[in-house]
């Protein structure tokens, strides 16, 4: 009988996440584009998967689904949408969960996330993932909505914390508790990005570590990395702002590996969705996160007994 | 009022005040933080339309179009959350814009490249079986009653401007100090495999085309081609729309 242990990981605190067998793979991968199509199916690039965004693909026919299926059938594939306003007064969109639900049919991904956010009010949708105050209020009906969801589409989904500019009077809980209560609630799971926890870590004058520290981190599925640009607030404090535009900055990846050290291996996201530079170079920064998720890999001894 | 409607309210409108209950940790004004937001979706959405239109935008430069845009972001947001939907009113907003009736053509350029967009996502079909056009071309005199499916991502654009080639030449093909944008243009917009085609149609094509996508049997859609021009080539234009893919299916009334 093989039996295998950890070691090493017990100095830095054993890793705590809870891993899913048929979830995404521990390894880095990347946010599919349309310029990156032909390019993936023709070179076939060590990744660990892709991810799409849901709202994207919503349309019948033509090359966008053309190019998905055959990368699909070559990739795991994680599916984010960005359109769902868990996080709205009104009620959720039953047609947008209805093709959400089609389109989860369709592909079969390894993993469905959403935001801790809204970006639709009155019948307007306004492409951009905006604030929440943290109270029982929003508490409830995000989980409401988080849990109807859920139901839909019959799957756990995993909930990204967001990048904030703006905090709000009203707010009773910190977010990182308002979070934890959210997966307590719903048995929903958290997609960890560790670009937002920074760059809302600096907007609000908070310790990122500490936030991440606070977390749920049994409950996270995958991590999102992705870069900011640099802003100042009315008072000339630095105000960051996650455009996913720019190269992942040296911080973030000091953040992530504090986080992988707490979680071991986790599936890892290269978010790039502006300026985007050529296949190699988004291939080079999985790369680089494949390293540091190798060196959170515990070392195993096997014995035999 | 409700608190995200407010928020929503202030986002649209650069004269409205910031929201009332943001704050920051270090107590500064926060409507420079909102700005952010603000700037997010309006920024976001005109990029979203310059995506849609290029060659509107490069008609009138970048500056005249993001403002244009600029104006219609903030009178029509989204009404849905698929983002590739938006932009559906914009041809007829360019109409009405008091600033560009300079470029009267620019309307229908914009309706162009929104019909290229709604044809790149339109359902996929496969066109029709060489055997199956042979089949129906062996009983020549059942041809007037045939009924044609077109492709999904098939439409026809009437314009009293040169549109096609207006298009064309800023796809580097024809030159576009030669286009001469007062003269009438049908164009056909149709997907053949994964390209987006626009294909300038002759006097009658237009009529053809249109009628065959509303559903007219065979015969009455060439009638209409020939009403609108006596020496139009219907074997041509018929060839035309099979050798692309156009036409998906052909039935009889009998046939099921």
């Amino acid at each position: 009988m093989t039996m295998q242990f950890s070691h090493g990981s017990s100095a830095r605190g054993a890793p705590v996440r809870r891993t899913h067998p048929d979830g995404l793979p521990d390894r880095a991968g990347l946010g599919l584009k349309p310029q990156h199509f032909a390019e993936i199916l023709a070179t076939g690039p060590d990744l660990g998967f892709f991810e799409i965004h849901a709202e994207n693909y919503l349309v019948a026919g033509g090359p966008f689904h053309h190019y998905l299926r055959r990368i699909r059938d070559r990739y795991p594939l994680s599916i984010h949408g960005v359109g769902l306003s868990i996080g709205a007064e009104g009620p959720l969109d039953a047609t947008h969960l209805d093709r959400l639900a089609a389109l989860l049919d369709r592909y079969e991904p390894q993993s469905f996330s959403e935001h801790l956010a809204w970006s639709t009010h009155g019948g307007a949708f306004f492409n951009d993932l905006l604030p929440l105050p943290y109270n029982l209020a929003t508490l409830n009906r995000v989980c409401d909505h988080v849990g109807q969801v859920q139901e839909r589409l019959r799957r756990r989904i995993l909930l990204e914390n967001p990048a904030t500019y703006v905090e709000f009077a009203a707010s009773t809980l910190d977010e990182a508790a308002f979070i934890t209560e959210v997966v307590r609630r719903t048995g929903c799971g958290l997609l960890l990005d560790v670009n937002n926890a920074y760059v809302s870590g600096v907007n609000h004058h908070r310790d990122p570590q500490a936030y991440i520290a606070a977390l749920p981190l049994s409950e996270v599925g995958e991590i999102h990395l992705a870069g900011f640009a640099e802003d100042r607030d009315a008072a000339g404090a630095p105000l960051l702002i996650d455009t996913h535009g720019a190269p992942i900055a040296a911080a973030v990846w000091e953040l992530y590996a504090f986080a992988l050290e707490r979680l071991g291996p986790t599936p890892t996201l290269i978010e790039r969705d502006n300026d985007i530079p050529p296949l190699p170079v988004l291939v080079a920064e999985a790369r680089c996160a494949e390293r540091w998720i190798g060196s959170a890999r515990p070392d195993r001894l096997e014995v035999s007994a | 009022m409700s608190d995200q409607r407010l928020f929503a309210a202030a986002l649209l409108d650069p004269d409205a005040p910031c929201p009332a209950g943001l704050i920051a940790w270090n107590g500064s004004d926060p409507a420079r933080r909102f700005a952010v937001y603000r700037n997010n979706v309006v920024v976001s959405l005109i990029d979203a339309l310059a995506d849609t239109f290029p060659v509107t935008l490069e008609l009138v430069g970048e500056e005249f179009f993001r403002a244009m845009a600029g104006v219609f972001v903030r009178i029509a947001p989204p009404g849905s959350v698929l983002l590739v939907e938006y932009g559906a009113g914009f041809p007829d907003f360019i109409e009405r814009f008091e600033p560009a009736r300079s470029v009267p053509y620019l309307a229908d350029v914009a309706r162009l490249e929104r019909l290229r967009v709604r044809a790149f996502h339109a359902a996929d079909a496969d066109p029709i079986s060489p055997e199956r056009i042979a089949r129906a071309l062996a009983n020549p005199e059942r041809l007037p009653t045939l009924r044609v499916t077109c492709h999904p991502s098939l439409s026809v654009l009437r314009s009293d401007y040169a549109v096609a080639s207006l298009w064309a030449a800023h796809q580097g093909h024809g030159d576009l100090a030669q286009v001469d944008p007062f003269v009438p243009e049908s164009a056909l917009v149709v997907r053949v495999g994964l390209d987006v085609q626009v294909i300038a149609l002759p006097s009658g094509g237009d009529a053809l085309a249109a009628g065959l996508a509303d559903g007219l049997p065979l015969g009455q859609a060439a009638a209409l081609a020939l009403a609108a021009s006596e020496d139009f080539d219907l074997t041509a234009q018929l060839a035309m729309l099979l050798r692309v893919g156009a036409l998906t299916a052909l039935a009889q009334p009998t046939e099921t």
